[in-house]
């Protein structure tokens, strides 16, 4: 088991290495950062240089990125245009976020793993189609238009909730967020955990549990539940990084200054050592989130063990 | 049990998790509440909040309500009156004498001197402090010692700033510039108080000045407090207790939060909304003009565009475009179409003038085609407009823009549109002289001067002449109008130098750009200035 998690964790050096190097080069090819910090202005040569050879940017690319990488060992994640330091920006982004993914998750594990059961339960009958079509429409509709349109029930027509969140940005503001967050990947859970229990139900585990006259909570919740969350948890996994990553529309719809609104940011104003500071977090989570739910197989299927 | 350990493992990066994000708590309502407190929507600035490094509308907002300087711009009118000046003199236009005012201060009650703008001029120009306004300070004699175009400064002041005693300072510049005075209501020119220089890092957190407010409190990236500041002894004192500018990443939800009565004010109304604002604001919705006009620039560098007879060409194709209904349909006339290559809000004083651009600048489909047809044809019998489209409507006005020469011409689609993703992408192509058709150049002036929207950009090697249209005639005239000392012939100047403008059309003048706000029923007395920023220090709070 340690083994397996030091080799995990050794495995993530070259993902990180090449994740970082892909994004670092991308944002170089969007153009000069410094040309549109001068707006409609010409740049004034001599101040441009300057501009350039503090922040790096007069070296070739691989050079470019060879410093950065040092400076990230050793915990610098440079400067951003408006003189912050990254990871200032990181310090308020991040937490702020991370509640937001968490209330996502809690929403879509609740709601979409009991929509899951009930209707894998009870498949082909009404409530069963009910939902499919209901995840369907869900999943069909994007992001920015269920936010919209529940920010403008919610928050303008009825006057149940503000509109925004505030820069605190608290758990109980953020529930209408994460549910609009949460919608997309709370449909597929919901299938998920559905075809995986109505394939489950006909299992032989399932049929002893019941022949030995187990009550019917204790066979649906310990022996058929939890042996139908392994894609589920694998799933949920991936979504922690894509949710963190992925808030950007729902982040701007709200008015949150997490992840996505310091990425925009940074990707609209061409801020390299922003967007590739905060992918390079997002990676990083991204990966151990996997690891975790590559753990958390052992949980759920006590046969799987790791050599 | 081996499932046991895991779930324990599990459970405890929960807790670490939960743990990290349990810091943040505690609510603050601020919202449109708050009493005798204006809540205005805000934008991130893009640099640090130092006069001399702002150079775009959100941070000016700041500079305008914590900052005066020599003169200040009648937000009515436009005019350049003295304000912490008690006059500025000269025989020669070139050599000017500062007098300031008695009892003004700083909020720190550091009283504000020469002393003050001369540091903070010098500040300005140097080089290794790289600030983007540097160049406001090269008409100063002995920039270039502190601003060399390579290597390091020679100085660490200009010679050209002496100060004679606590209230008088005397300025040289290089060459004549009579309307030199005028520009000083530019907030690069804003003077500084001591701890600017001694504690810069504490000054940025909590920036400091001479206007009628003062920061309260600065969150980068969500918002700033503003408090009025009771020892003010200005004549503009603050008719309200404060400002709370709050940062909205998107200006859709900045006008949500306006209508749903969570803030005040809101400075940019996003295009999608403009269909329901009147319905929803009335007459609590402002739109007026600006100093910004957006204009179609030919790259003259390229033979193609600049050999003789071309003129007719881009004469021609000004004449193609439908200013009126593209303003109406795409930006509900937020936008004014152009008749020159000024604004509105420089006023018919200032040099505005509606027929500068004439018949070139109204839409006559048979003219363009009779025109273009003479001087044969589009360069290889084609058009390609280009700017970003990551802001601005720009993708749709283009689209729109070719449609109507496309109509025009009748030749099928020869116009089409190169699309750029981002704006430095853009400025990058732009800057590089790599771009082989016309292309959108947007111009916000930094002061309400005729002269700032004719000599940066279409004089000969000027700073954003993006075209590199050269004509001596008008860098005649300009020249000309710089030195002389009465300002209505110089404006007169500068208008005949626009007639040339007219004439050979390195650039199409498309429209001009309003100001658009809303507010709330809370507050009152609300106006823009003619940089479209509101004039906070006069709203009424109810």
């Amino acid at each position: 088991m340690g083994r397996y998690v030091i080799r995990r964790l050794l495995q993530m050096i070259p993902v990180f290495i090449g994740s970082t190097f892909l994004i670092f080069f991308m944002v170089y090819a969007l153009g000069d950062p410094v040309a549109a910090l001068f707006g409609d202005k010409a740049p004034d040569p001599a101040t441009a240089a300057r501009i350039r050879k503090d922040l790096y940017l007069d070296q070739p690319l691989w050079k470019q990125y060879l410093h950065y990488m040092g400076q990230i060992f050793q915990g610098d994640f440079g400067t951003a245009f408006n003189g912050q330091k990254v990871t200032e920006l990181m310090a308020s982004a991040f937490p702020v976020t991370l509640r937001l993914t968490i209330v996502a998750i809690a929403i879509e594990i609740v709601v979409g793993i009991t929509l899951g059961v009930i209707s894998g339960l009870k498949r082909g009958k009404s409530i069963d189609s009910g939902v499919l079509v209901l995840t369907l429409v869900v999943i069909s509709v994007p992001t920015f238009v269920t936010g919209y349109l529940l920010q403008f029930l919610f928050g303008v027509k009825w006057g149940w909730v503000r509109p925004t969140v505030s820069p605190d940005a608290p758990f109980n503001e953020l529930i209408l967020p994460g549910i609009v967050l949460a919608l997309v990947s709370l449909a597929y859970v919901t299938r998920l955990t559905r075809t995986s229990i109505a394939e489950n139900v006909k299992a032989d585990y399932v049929r002893t549990a019941v022949a030995k006259g187990l009550p019917r909570r204790r066979v649906v919740t310990r022996h058929l539940l939890r042996n139908s969350l392994i894609p589920v948890v694998t799933f949920i996994g991936t979504d922690i990084g894509a949710l963190m990553g992925g808030a950007i529309v729902t982040e701007r719809i709200f008015n949150i200054h997490g992840v996505g609104y310091q990425l925009y940011q940074g990707i609209l104003r061409n801020n390299s050592p922003t967007v590739v500071g905060f992918v390079t977090i997002l990676v990083i989570v991204f990966l151990l989130a996997n690891l975790l739910v590559d753990l958390l197989y052992a949980v759920l299927d006590p046969r799987i063990r790791y050599a | 049990m081996r499932g046991a350990t895991h779930a324990k493992w599990a459970a405890c990066a929960a807790a670490v998790a939960l743990a990290a994000t349990a810091c943040g708590g505690g609510s603050d309502s601020g919202g449109g509440g708050e009493a005798g407190i204006v809540s205005s929507s805000w934008g991130d600035p893009q640099n640090p909040l130092e006069p001399a490094n702002t150079n775009e509308v959100q941070g000016g907002k700041v500079l305008d309500m914590i900052f005066r300087g020599l003169k200040r711009y009648d937000p009515k009118t436009g005019e350049a009156k003295n304000f912490l000046a008690e006059k500025i003199e000269t025989t020669d236009s070139q050599n000017f004498t500062i007098t300031l005012k008695d009892g003004w201060k700083f909020s720190n009650d550091e009283p504000v001197t020469a002393q003050s703008f001369v540091d903070a001029w010098n500040y300005g120009a140097d080089v290794t402090k790289k600030q983007n306004n540097s160049p406001f300070f090269s008409d100063i004699v002995g920039y270039a010692d502190v601003h060399p175009e390579k290597g390091d400064p020679k100085a660490k002041t200009m010679s050209g700033l002496v100060v004679k005693d606590p209230k008088t300072f005397t300025v040289a510049l290089k060459e004549k510039f009579s309307t030199w005075p005028e520009t000083l209501g530019y907030q690069a020119f804003s003077p500084l108080p001591k701890s600017f220089f001694t504690d810069h890092e504490g000054w940025l957190k909590k920036p400091v000045g001479n206007g009628p407010y003062t920061v309260d409190s600065y969150t980068k990236g969500t918002g700033m407090k503003l408090r009025k500041w009771d020892a003010y002894t200005g004549e503009d004192k603050a008719v309200n207790g404060g400002v709370d500018l709050k940062v909205y990443t998107d200006n859709n939800t900045a006008y949500t939060d306006l209508i749903s009565g969570n803030l005040d004010l809101v400075d940019d109304i996003p295009a999608q909304q403009l269909k329901n604002v009147a319905n929803d604001l009335g007459d609590r919705y402002i739109n007026q003009p600006a100093l910004i006009i957006q204009t179609l620039t030919f790259p003259l560098y390229d033979p193609q565009w600049s050999k003789e007879g071309m003129d007719k060409v881009r004469r021609g194709i000004s004449m193609a475009i439908n200013r009126d209904e593209i303003t109406k349909q795409i930006f509900r006339e937020t936008r004014t179409p152009a008749k020159d290559w000024t604004s509105p809000a420089l006023g018919d004083k200032g040099g505005f003038s509606a027929t500068a651009c004439g018949e070139a600048c109204s839409f006559n489909p048979t003219e363009a085609k009779k025109l273009i047809q003479e001087a044969g044809g589009l360069p290889g019998g084609k058009v390609t407009l280009t700017s970003n489209v990551d802001t601005g409507s720009h993708r749709d006005w283009m689209d729109a823009v070719c449609n109507s020469i496309n109509n025009a011409l009748g030749e099928g689609p020869v116009c089409t549109v190169n699309p750029v993703g981002t704006f430095a992408d853009f400025r990058n192509q732009q800057s590089s002289f790599k771009l082989t058709g016309p292309f959108r150049s947007g111009w916000q002036a930094d002061y309400p001067l005729i002269q700032n929207f004719l000599e940066p950009l279409y004089y000969t090697g000027a700073s954003s002449n993006y075209g590199k249209f050269s004509n001596p005639d008008f860098d005649k005239l300009v020249d000309e109008a710089n030195r002389e000392s009465d300002t209505a012939k110089a404006t007169a100047k500068f208008q005949e130098a626009e007639k040339i403008l007219a004439a050979q059309m390195p650039s199409i003048p498309l429209w001009y750009q309003n100001g658009s706000a809303g507010h709330s029923e809370r507050i009152s007395d609300v106006a823009l200035n003619q940089f479209s920023v509101p004039v906070y220090d006069q709203i009424k709070v109810s």
